[in-house]
């Protein structure tokens, strides 16, 4: 793209009108993402927002780029089609807890382990919101729903474990309504490969504050806001994390006026994967909620391997359509056709 | 089928040509390498001139228990000197590795037919697994037929004695000694196999000299040994032809080079997702090595990511090409219904075999039309067309290609587990005879305070098809209902009746674009037609020559565009006095065209996981002019 003006968050927007719920998650998201496309210098005609089913998947109707409302679960199965066609495209993949973790977590982890070139923002409020508040595969055990009106019985999956799991070279956290979620979406879209971020985003109408003990003002001590290569502190620098080295785990500890070496706690390396699946796995209560860039170590992509693979193997060949007919054993028939 | 068009006219046939046609079966066990063998002597009939068809018919285990009777595997060819058009009813000639095989070939085989069977392995033990309490090569349980015992298994032994191989390596030589009696018994060249051989076996060159010298050992058998008279040389002469380059496909093969012909021929990439299942898969195995053709191959987590993949694809530009059988193409309904929503061009391969559910994986079957045609959530309109051969599957697949993009539309293109895995003899085409289609894409920023609209479409209702990557033309689409004027989204009664009907009237259309129903045998009108599609041409074809020569009123027509049907087919129709429609279903096109014209056409149906004989196609016909 050539040097043109700067794009503003208004270049970014659709003149279509937003229909997600007053006071919805998902109003603070797409206002952070149309704010961080101009800082990323964006071209609108070179970015495209693919989702599934859901609320959080309607996103792509009000992003003045590319788009595509696909069906439910299968955002990643159809922006793998469509960065294997155009790796010129910069895809990012819009996704809710539902279609990315139920009816969709085969191609979530499959998207992972290929590491295609993309960005993916599961919006995780912990119910399916469209279909009138079910419980959903992040929902912690006894969340009461229509569906389950005693309370469910199945423990929940860890969007960041399952992402880690799957194979994933890049994986983040942030809140919907958090100022630093510029900073975590400028990083996943820095990040060659696929890049997961899940983000608690609150669903004012079936399961409101459900994300209250990290997320409210009160209870903003409990959120451990990671940095590479900076102590992991939280509670205004009170608090930090070290390593038990006998039970081979985290451990909170208190750090008194500031000295964080005295408390043995430990430098955030986003490269150390055995940290950040301790990270990820941190019950919230007795630890915080671990929240930024949690891992990151890229490795090659997807669709660069399959260019690379289909460039060594062309190299040399031509693509001449009657050869390629006419291949194989063949003969010659030269006699006339008989007579009738 | 090439034969039907590139050799002499049906009607011009000798009347005695089933005396110049000769059908071999090769029967063993799943392990004996039947389909190789049928394979390398398909290749050789091919190279003498003769035309010829071909049936496999393996079952689905790869290598079932040895020696039982689900687990033979056979190859059927018929050959000749004049237009071949079916595999043949019969066998004349069974070769039978094993009891097994014998067992359970050997009721199709021509009464006074030869057997050959290998009886070294005919022992206690293949015996009971096949469950003879005798061996019928010793009493007169085959009485029936000639047979003629070797001990095949012996004779290859001592044949590769030289190559010091184990007796299981050894063993597996016997395939190629008994092909090399069968080039003997048809007066074949042995050249072509023998360089198919050493470049099978470049690595292991010991085993390419031991299986060459099973084969050359078999053919010296057939020269030198005695017989018996029962078997002498044979020469069946070339099948004549128009003057050309030939070669031998499968419908697998023919459909991948039609696929690439026609992403060529539209002016753009392709991109294939596809998921492993039988009998589709050879597809994706022939296009991922055609990278230098602009074919991108991606083997997906699954049959909906596949299709997805290939939908996401032809929205960033390219042809979208997916494919699979019955239970996968079920999966993919979904997804289909999203491309005809978002009317993006998609070209949907289905190779149908017998279902449903997981059915007969590995058999034919024609029973996917009504999920072809009907198979889809609300009303969702998709053209369907059907290959009735091998060598048209290349054809079908051009049109298939040129439908998409011509109309931006999904188009499914049905085929089958018989044409995907028979071969036949093909005049290759010349690619400069094939009007190319090129795709322009929309790059036109919209005026000055209008707004870009996806949804914009042309005389024939066909949509504008926009490449992310444009400049000026940003657009949404979603499988969400969409305003016929904007393409946002939009869920108004009267927008929705409207794009409905835009969808339904735009499919329709496509007929206007497709030439009218021709009769490919006997004349438009009178007593009687037979209306087929798709692999049952060559035994229809076949039963109503045979009946015309009797002096019976029939004609035979064969539909290849499934929907929209033909725009003068139901004149056609209601031109004779009867009408019936042989389908390897129950009746599926029968109640489209019962449906469509409301004619009284009468279904004549066979689900066996077999191709008709013609011979029952024969019966069909005497019983509907009776």
């Amino acid at each position: 793209m050539t040097e043109m003006v700067k794009l503003t968050p208004k270049d970014f927007a659709t003149d279509q009108e937003v229909r997600w719920c007053p006071g919805c998650g998902d109003y603070a998201v797409l206002k952070a993402v149309q704010r961080t496309m101009p800082d990323l210098g964006a071209d609108p005609a070179n970015t495209v927002f693919v989702s599934g089913i859901g609320c959080s998947s309607r996103f792509p109707y009000y992003m003045e780029t590319y788009g595509f409302h696909t069906i439910h679960g299968r955002a990643p199965a159809l922006a793998t089609g469509v960065k294997l066609a155009n790796p010129e495209l910069n895809v990012w993949i819009i996704t809710g807890d539902g279609d990315a973790l139920s009816i969709g977590s085969n191609h979530t982890m499959h998207v992972l382990r290929r590491n295609l070139d993309c960005q993916i923002l599961l919006f995780n409020n912990e119910i399916y919101g469209l279909t009138k508040g079910q419980y959903s595969p992040t929902s912690r055990v006894g969340t009461r729903s229509p569906s389950t009106p005693f309370g469910s019985v199945d423990r929940p999956v860890r969007p960041c474990a399952f992402a880690l799991g799957s194979g994933a070279r890049f994986v983040a956290r942030a809140i919907d309504v958090h100022k630093n979620l510029p900073d975590v979406l400028k990083a996943a879209h820095g990040h060659r490969g696929a890049a997961f971020v899940e983000i608690f985003q609150n669903c004012i109408v079936y399961n409101d504050d459900v994300f209250a003990p990290f997320t409210a003002k009160e209870h903003a001590g409990k959120q451990l806001w990671l940095k590479a290569g900076e102590p992991m502190l939280f509670d205004s620098g009170t608090k930090g994390l070290t390593l038990d080295r006998e039970a081979l785990n985290l451990k909170v500890v208190d750090v008194a006026d500031g000295d964080w070496q005295a408390a043995d706690v430990i430098v955030h390396d986003p490269k150390n994967k055995a940290v950040a699946h301790m990270l990820i796995d941190m019950p919230i209560g007795s630890f915080p909620m671990a929240l930024g860039v949690i891992y990151d170590d890229p490795r090659p992509t997807f669709e660069s391997a399959v260019r690379e693979q289909t460039e060594a193997a062309i190299s040399g060949k031509s693509a001449d359509l009657q050869a390629l007919v006419s291949k194989g054993q063949t003969w010659q028939v030269e006699k006339e056709p008989r007579e009738g | 089928m090439a034969t039907a068009r590139h050799f002499v006219p049906p009607e011009d046939a000798s009347p005695d040509a089933p005396l110049e046609a000769v059908v071999v079966r090769f029967a063993g066990d799943s392990g004996d390498g039947m389909q190789l063998t049928g394979g390398q002597f398909t290749l050789s009939t091919a190279l003498a001139g003769n035309d010829l068809a071909t049936f496999p018919d393996f079952p689905a285990e790869i290598r079932a228990p040895q020696g039982t009777t689900f687990g033979v595997s056979a190859f059927q060819i018929n050959f000749g000197s004049a237009a071949i058009e079916t595999a043949g009813d019969a066998p004349d000639v069974l070769i039978a590795m094993n009891p097994a095989a014998l067992k359970t070939n050997v009721g199709d085989l021509k009464a006074g037919g030869l057997i050959i069977a290998d009886e070294g392995e005919f022992g206690q033990r293949n015996l009971a697994k096949a469950g003879y309490e005798t061996n019928p090569l010793d009493d007169d349980q085959l009485a029936k037929w000639q047979v003629m015992r070797l001990n095949i298994s012996q004779l290859t032994l001592d044949a590769v004695k030289p190559f010091g191989l184990g007796n299981k390596e050894a063993l597996r030589c016997k395939n190629m000694w008994t092909l090399g009696l069968a080039l003997w018994m048809f007066d074949r060249e042995r050249d072509p196999i023998v360089s198919w051989l050493k470049a099978k076996f470049a690595k292991a060159p010991e085993l390419a000299e031991a299986n060459i010298a099973a084969l050359n050992a078999g053919h010296a058998y057939g020269e030198t040994a005695e017989l018996g008279g029962q078997v002498t040389q044979h020469h069946i002469g070339a099948a004549p032809a128009e003057p050309g380059l030939y070669r031998t496909v499968t419908g697998a093969e023919a459909i991948s080079l039609g696929l690439v012909a026609g992403a060529k021929l539209a002016g753009l990439p392709m991109f294939f997702g596809g998921y492993p299942i039988t009998p589709a898969s050879a597809i994706l195995h022939h296009l991922s090595r055609l990278k230098e053709y602009g074919v991108t191959t991606f083997q997906a987590e699954d049959e909906i990511a596949a299709i997805a993949a290939s939908i996401g694809a032809s929205f960033a530009g390219s042809l979208g090409v997916t494919s699979s059988s019955g239970p996968g193409i079920a999966l993919k309904t979904e997804a289909m219904g999203l491309a005809i929503m978002t009317e993006l061009p998609l070209v949907i391969v289905n190779s149908q075999r017998g279902g449903p559910s997981t059915g007969l994986p590995t058999k034919t079957e024609q029973s996917d039309l009504y999920q072809a045609v009907y198979g889809r959530n609300g009303d969702a309109p998709l053209p369907v067309i059907a290959a009735r051969s091998p060598a048209d599957a290349f054809d079908c697949a051009i049109e298939a290609c040129r439908i998409a993009v011509q109309y931006m539309t999904p188009v499914m293109l049905l085929t089958d587990g018989y044409i995907a895995n028979a071969a036949e003899p093909w005049k290759v085409p010349d690619m400069g005879g094939y009007a190319p289609f090129e795709v322009s894409f929309h790059t036109e920023p919209p005026a000055e305070g209008e707004a870009v609209n996806p949804y914009r479409r042309d005389e024939k209702l066909k949509r504008v098809w926009i490449k992310p990557g444009t400049p000026g033309l940003m657009h949404r689409i979603g499988g969400i209902e969409k305003n016929v004027g904007s393409g946002h989204i939009d869920y108004a009664p009267a927008n929705h009746q409207a794009m409905t009907d835009i969808r339904a009237h735009k499919v329709l259309g496509i007929a206007d674009s497709c030439p009218d129903q021709d009769v490919c045998l006997g004349e438009a009108g009178g007593r009687l037609a037979v209306v087929g599609w798709g692999s049952t041409f060559g035994p229809i074809h076949q039963a109503v020559r045979r009946a015309r020569r009797a002096g019976q009123d029939v004609s035979h027509i064969h539909v290849r565009h499934i929907w929209p049907l033909p725009k003068n087919l139901g004149d056609l129709l209601r031109s004779y006095d009867r009408i019936i429609v042989p389908e390897m279903n129950t009746g599926q096109l029968k109640t489209v065209l019962r449906d469509q014209f409301l004619v009284d056409a009468r279904p004549v149906n066979k689900t066996s996981g077999q191709p008709f004989k013609i011979a029952e196609i024969e019966a069909a016909i005497d019983e509907a002019l009776r």
